[in-house]
């Protein structure tokens, strides 16, 4: 039987559609990659002379062309150290609870749903929450503690789904085959389970610090310093025991902070600074990405399953 | 198997465990139906029957797996000869029936870790921390899982690297390493081509002079070929047990006679 001319009026109008969609499709995607391309050139633009070694090595200034990031970013590096260690071992132990161990009830599904929330609750909110309870519930201050701490809060439910995500990708095969050999849960979790979903956990871990580490808004209502001229005392000393943790409670800045502050300057070369660091901050955000994906890229050889 | 020989009455035989009057439900679902079936030591035991007739989950039944899910509940026993204790008992710890018996999946199921390792694993988690205890014991279950001389020169190397059969053979030498009472086989070579299949066949028949097993079976010239005793289940019940070529050539119900020949199943 011949195709009949409708039926090939019928296809050619799908295939019509289909060109339709591909050609939206396209366009929607060029929109987006574009916008993200003109800002970050125009950031380049505005920001690349300023991007000098004293920069980074010089503290803020009120004259723009002396003023650099330094404090901003120790800032950053040591608020994001105490966010990891803060979120990690919490976010990964919850991960591993609620996907191994809890049982599967009301109660369970309950944190689960609002595990997920969370994860939708406004930057702000957080701040506010770390402002109550962190600055003047528990006395801790405008520090790098607290700034840690509320950042961790932040990026917690994002381990959390991100750690049970890696952990379902493990297969039920292997962790039957763990216990048929007799290894207890904890023997299994740690043996098997944990070790395979590591480059999923970590690729996790990584996109909530490259989140926390743009936050402006958390780390501004806890009440951070936005023009500091020194740095939070080092964690290594000359003398016994070697460490020192006050710089946990010390006052700090972050780049966000330094952006903003500098935005907010009427001088047209304070802008231009501003745009240096947003350059900064967005490599720093672009190469912890990067290395989210390599780092993906390379545990996972191992994992055929 | 034993066509020639002169089949001794099974009863005489001694047993290595017994299923008696067991039940098993997965919520309000009766999976398995009062199954009285016995084991007897160093023979080949296969399980036949339909899709859905319960011969995995009673296999799973030995080794406590389904007291990893929730919803499961055993009624009756396994006994386990000669010390004469009740798997299925509460008092029994599940980790404790698994470190006896041993189980080798559908689908190989090595770690994504070593050839040595995937091996010593179950001695690691037995406390053996001596190398060269762990040693001797790995080439002694690469050698009866007849893998030896394949990987000896790559025990460092990934076991996901090595091909199907070889992982399958692999998972046979990580049940063994252990020393296993009994060995508990779940469709052992149903991802497996014909090549791979016949090398695990030959394993099986190889490994019935040290050890006893218990092999589910979807593929009936597989019974036929490794085993010593054929239970034919449908539906939860077991419906037919004896000999093997008894089940096969001389079935006494009208039931089992369907199945083998091809006519329903």
């Amino acid at each position: 039987m011949a195709v009949s001319d409708s039926l090939r009026a019928t296809i050619s109008r799908a295939k019509r559609n289909d060109l339709i969609f591909v050609a939206l499709g396209i366009a929607a995607l060029l929109f987006a990659a574009s916008t993200f391309v003109a800002l970050f050139l125009d950031m380049v633009g505005d920001g690349l002379s300023r991007l000098n070694p004293s920069f980074f090595t010089e503290f803020a200034s009120r004259r723009a062309e002396r003023a650099g990031i330094l404090a901003a970013w120790v800032g950053t590096f040591a608020v994001m150290l105490v966010t990891a260690l803060v979120a990690v071992p919490i976010g990964v132990a919850s991960g591993i609870y609620l996907e191994e161990y809890a049982p599967k009830n009301k109660l369970t599904a309950l944190i689960e749903i609002n595990i997920n929330n969370l994860a939708g609750v406004p930057s702000i909110v957080y701040g506010l929450l770390a402002l109550g309870l962190f600055v003047h519930t528990f006395g801790l201050g405008a520090s790098v503690q607290t700034a840690g701490l509320t950042l961790a809060l932040l990026i917690l439910p994002v381990v959390i789904v991100a750690t049970r995500e890696a952990i379902r990708a493990v297969p039920g095969s292997i962790r039957e085959a763990a216990y048929a050999l007799g290894a207890t849960r904890w023997q299994m979790v740690s043996d098997h389970v944990l070790p395979y979903s590591l480059p999923g956990i970590l690729t996790g871990v990584i996109i909530g610090l490259s989140r926390a580490i743009g936050e402006t808004a958390p780390i501004v209502t806890i009440g951070a310093v936005t023009f500091i001229a020194f740095l939070p005392p080092s964690p290594v000393t000359s003398s016994p025991p070697f460490l020192s943790f006050d710089w946990l409670a010390s006052p700090f800045t972050a780049m966000p902070i330094q952006i903003f502050n500098w935005t907010s300057r009427p001088e047209e070369a304070f802008q231009a600074n501003a745009s240096a660091a947003a350059l900064v901050l967005v490599v720093m955000t672009l190469l912890m990405n990067a290395i989210a994906i390599w780092l993906r890229y390379r545990l996972r050889r191992n994992l055929n399953w | 198997m034993n066509d020639e020989q002169k089949k001794p009455d099974p009863s005489t035989l001694p047993k290595k465990a017994a299923s008696q009057a067991l039940n098993f439900f997965y919520g309000s679902k009766q999976a398995l139906k009062n199954i009285n079936l016995p084991i007897y030591d160093r023979k080949v035991t296969a399980l036949i029957g339909p899709s859905g007739c319960g011969k995995s989950t009673f296999l799973r039944c030995f080794n406590r797996m389904h007291d990893l899910y929730p919803g499961t509940r055993y009624e009756g026993q396994i006994r386990l000869y000669p010390d004469d204790v009740n798997l299925l008992d509460k008092s029994v710890d599940p980790i404790e029936v698994r470190m006896r018996l041993s189980m080798v999946f559908q689908k190989p199921n090595p770690f994504p870790k070593s050839i040595f390792e995937n091996v010593a694993y179950g001695l690691r988690i037995r406390g053996e921390k001596r190398r060269s205890v762990l040693m001797d014991k790995v080439e002694e279950a690469l050698k009866s899982a007849a893998l030896w001389n394949e990987v000896k020169d790559r025990l460092d190397e990934l076991a996901t690297t090595l091909s199907g059969g070889q992982q399958q053979r692999l998972c046979i030498a990580r049940s063994l390493a252990s020393e296993p009472e009994l060995l508990l086989f779940d469709e052992p070579t149903s991802a497996l081509d014909p090549i791979a299949t016949a090398s695990i066949e030959e394993l099986i028949h190889q490994l019935r002079e040290k050890i006893t097993i218990l092999i589910v079976t979807h593929n009936m010239q597989q019974a036929a070929r490794v085993s010593d005793f054929t239970a034919y289940m449908y539906l939860g019940d077991l419906i037919e047990f004896g000999w093997t070529d008894d089940v096969f050539f001389r079935p006494k119900e009208k039931q089992t006679e369907d199945y083998i020949t091809g006519r329903f199943g």
